[in-house]
């Protein structure tokens, strides 16, 4: 029947996308790969277009500091928003702050990345960055993070403004979570007198564990893959750094600005490496929340 | 302090905190909206939208082509993505319902749906631009929809999902054949829904910059050929906002409050929808 | 009504109103007795209020919003509806087991010591000890205490129920409220809870909550019918059954309706 095979050939195109994705990345990246390998890619902190030297190391370190900063700050606030929403806040407000995070969610990334540019970096510069300078200069080890001039221009500002992103998404897949509880066992521990509190901590958290670990993967995947958000702020410095006052370089970030400007083969499929590292990573890493999600919603439906 | 006065302050507390994060969540949306409203609003003029870029630090000029691009590339995006993604959802709901191949799709589906628009951008460049040899709108058109079709897919597979399966049993009976069935009956039984779920899909892609900037890249000139780079407010703003001018960033302010009107509205919109037909 | 046996009334509902949601009047000037030490049934016709009353004893409803009660509920002459008394310590005192078995995500032993733990047992030895003396009041302890450490939902539908009600009785209430126990059980675990709560109403006032006749001729003392949320009768199980004063409760009990 031509209808039926139209929509199977529909469906199959995510297959065929997800293929041709992996295809061509590949073959981009050959020569680099041939050149670099991948072992050695992967370690080297070089990225140099005039030497032809480039390695994955430094990319990949700024896109790993910047995701696991802005989780650091994002799933806390996230969590704490779900448990608001779910358990806390009087009926009439529910609807609201729903929307509020919808909303927030709906924001294209790049005006969160012009936000940034424009008024969180200034605020960064000039009142919060010095701030942090200063309580952590006495304390060793910490001092060591807020080193340097701040600019605003930084791991730090990229990834509040990650974060900030982060949070409606990583907000709504924890109240979905939360919301797969059964009323009749939260009302079972009610009936043992617990408190409200108490029913949240002992009950709703441990039982809706798969789905909200499943939604903190996922925002992971995401934030792995943000682009605009960060390229506003990060700064391009190609380096592993320990302060987090200082400009970096993650995998999307070096591909927005430097993909139009490879005059050389060897440089475009460094670059094609890149993404391909990028995108079996945040595939893989997708591919683990997914797990866990499906895992979350069997386990209801016993 | 009696055990239970510590349960009780413990559990205050903890709410209370919860509820802190609840408004600093609200704080963000409203500092950063506000601050888009206002800097946007003071920016809009009606020379954006008639004139086009004028030399850079020529102040004056507009982002007529920029407005028009945009529409234009999201135009044809969902013209490709829209169809297919409704059709493949039609496929996993009905004529592969319940077989292992759904599933399958299904999980990679959703993963495509976070996967990095900045690599979509990467591929569709080594397929659509290198081979053209320039830029243009219709690589971007591509990239923008391969982000949709798992979007507009995944919802419409759910919406048809819902559709009890005695309404098909009641369309069969009367004689219908699957395809009409499909079609006549149970795309009607989901139609709002699957509205709803393109009308967001197009607020996602709406927004989308990263997957433009190596497609259809930019235009600072007029331009409604889709064979040739066009120009795109996103990727404009990326640019002026970058740029050392104040007046590109004046004009980004401008493009970045309509996008986020629009997106939002979109937004609302397919909200509403819901509510109202659900109800 | 019929004329009082004086004896202890453990709870006295006096001229009960309750709206759900603001508006809808679900029980209408309810009055009657609950005596201590014994099995009280709530039957009726589906929707008539009896599962709504019975939340009302353990303040169920104000999880919700808009939720109103008028009237009084004494508990030991102490009227439990009122601003100042603690709900989480009324819901020790009263507790209450539901239709669907509800476990915890926790081993057999947690989900018994979960109560405990929240009035500050915390001491193994003893928690060990007030857990095997709970199982043994649900008849359940030959079944599981050689897996106490194994997970709730290992359990069969019946032994999950005996759990939930040995989590209640863990923390030693006075009243134990029952909505429609067994109605997801199949008939040898039903038996067997029945048995139970009668041995168990020499330790705590019952109140159960079922739309099974048989069941509430079976193991109740006093029987309280209702409509339409009205309570229409109230008396002696075995009067209500074979000598009832009122037309609608003699039409409901013969079946003529349901």
């Amino acid at each position: 029947m031509l209808f039926s095979s139209l929509t199977a050939l529909s469906s199959f195109s995510v297959i065929l996308i997800i293929i041709g994705i992996l295809y061509v990345l590949v073959s981009q990246s050959s020569l680099a790969i041939q050149k670099f390998g991948v072992i050695h890619f992967l370690r080297s902190t070089d990225w140099d277009p005039v030497k032809e030297l480039f390695g994955a190391a430094t990319n990949v370190y700024g896109t790993f500091v910047t995701t696991v900063l802005s989780l650091l700050f994002a799933i806390p606030i996230a969590i704490g928003i779900a448990i608001f929403v779910t358990e806390v806040s009087p009926n009439f407000l529910k609807g609201p702050i729903g929307v509020a995070i919808e909303l927030l969610a709906a924001i294209p990334s790049i005006i969160y990345g012009m936000w940034g540019l424009f008024t969180l970096s200034p605020i960064m510069a000039k009142y919060i960055e010095p701030f942090m300078k200063q309580i952590s200069a006495n304390i060793p080890l910490v001092s060591v993070l807020f080193h340097g001039t701040p600019m605003g221009i930084d791991i730090l500002t990229a990834s509040t403004i990650l974060s900030i992103m982060i949070i409606p998404f990583t907000a709504s897949i924890s109240r979905d979570a939360f919301n797969l509880t059964p009323a009749v066992v939260k009302e079972s521990a009610y009936a043992l007198g617990a408190t409200r509190w108490e029913v949240v901590k002992n009950i709703v958290l441990p039982y809706s564990k798969l789905g909200v670990f499943g939604g903190i993967a996922l925002s992971l995947g995401r934030a792995l893959g943000e682009t605009m958000a960060v390229a506003f702020v990060l700064g391009n410095n190609h380096r592993i750094t320990t302060s987090l006052f200082d400009a970096a370089a993650t995998i999307t970030v070096t591909l927005a600005n430097e993909f139009t400007e490879a005059d050389k083969d060897i440089y475009l499929s460094s670059l094609f490496y890149l993404a391909l590292v990028l995108f079996v990573l945040s595939f893989i890493t997708l591919a683990v929340a997914k797990f866990f999600l499906l895992k979350a919603e069997r386990k209801v439906s016993r | 302090m009696t055990r239970e006065k510590i349960r009780k302050i413990e559990g205050f507390v903890a709410l209370f905190l919860s509820t802190l994060a609840a408004l600093a969540g609200l704080f963000w949306l409203i500092f950063i909206l506000g601050d888009v409203l206002v800097h946007g609003i003071e920016a809009l003029r009606p020379g954006l939208f008639l004139n086009d870029p004028s030399p850079p630090g020529v102040i004056g000029g507009g982002l007529r082509n920029a407005f028009v691009g945009q529409l234009l590339i999201t135009a044809a995006s969902i013209l490709i993505g829209v169809p297919v993604g409704v059709l493949g959802g039609t496929f996993l709901a009905e004529y592969a319902r319940g077989k292992k191949i759904s599933q399958v799709i299904s999980v990679l589906s959703d993963i495509m749906v976070s996967v990095p628009s900045i690599v979509v951008g990467a591929f569709v460049y080594a397929i659509l631009v290198i081979p053209v040899g320039h830029f243009n709108g219709w690589a971007g058109a591509v990239a923008l929809s391969i982000i949709m079709i798992p979007v507009v897919l995944r919802t419409t597979e759910d919406m048809l999902t819902l559709v009890p399966w005695t309404l098909r049993e009641a369309a069969f009976a009367l004689g219908a054949p699957y395809y009409k069935v499909i079609v006549q009956v149970v795309y009607r039984a989901a139609a709002t829904g699957i509205l709803t779920g393109i009308l967001l899909s197009i607020a996602r892609v709406a927004g989308e910059t990263a997957p433009l900037l190596f497609t259809s890249f930019n235009n600072s000139f007029f331009s409604m050929n889709m064979k040739e780079p066009v120009a795109s407010l996103t990727v404009t703003i990326f640019q002026y906002a970058m740029g050392p001018y104040d007046d590109w960033h004046v004009q980004a302010w401008a493009a970045a409050f309509v996008i986020t009107l629009f997106i939002l509205l979109l937004t609302i919109a397919g909200r509403l929808i819901i509510k109202w037909r659900y109800k | 009504m019929e004329v009082q046996i004086v004896e202890q009334l453990k709870i006295e509902v006096k001229d009960l109103n309750f709206h759900y949601g603001g508006n809808i009047h679900a029980l209408k000037n309810i009055s009657l007795p609950v005596h201590q030490n014994s099995v009280t049934a709530l039957i009726g016709p589906s929707g008539c209020g009896k599962t709504t009353l019975l939340r009302c004893f353990n303040r169920m409803h104000d999880l919700y919003p808009k939720n109103r009660y008028e009237g009084a509920i004494l508990l030991d002459g102490r009227n439990i509806l009122s601003n100042d008394i603690d709900v989480i310590d009324l819901r020790s005192r009263v507790g209450m087991v539901f239709q669907k078995p509800t476990p915890f995500p926790m081993t057999i032993f947690d989900n018994i010591a979960y109560g405990l733990k929240l009035k500050g047992v915390t001491n193994r030895a003893e928690l060990s000890e007030m857990v095997e003396r709970a199982l043994r009041h649900s008849a359940l302890w030959d079944e599981v205490k050689d897996k106490l450490n194994a997970g709730a939902y290992e359990l069969s539908g019946g032994q999950q129920q005996r759990l939930v009600i040995a989590r209640a009785l863990a923390v030693k209430p006075e009243v134990l409220l029952f909505d429609e126990p067994t109605s997801a059980l199949d008939p040898i675990s039903t038996a067997k809870i029945e048995e139970l709560a009668i041995t168990l109403k020499d330790e705590v006032t019952i109140i159960i909550v079922t739309h099974n006749m048989q069941q509430a001729a079976r193991m109740s003392d006093w029987t309280g019918f209702l409509m339409l949320g009205e309570l229409i009768e109230f008396g002696r199980t075995d009067r209500i059954f074979t000598a009832p004063s009122e037309k609608l409760t003699e039409d409901y009990v013969t079946g003529r309706f349901g």
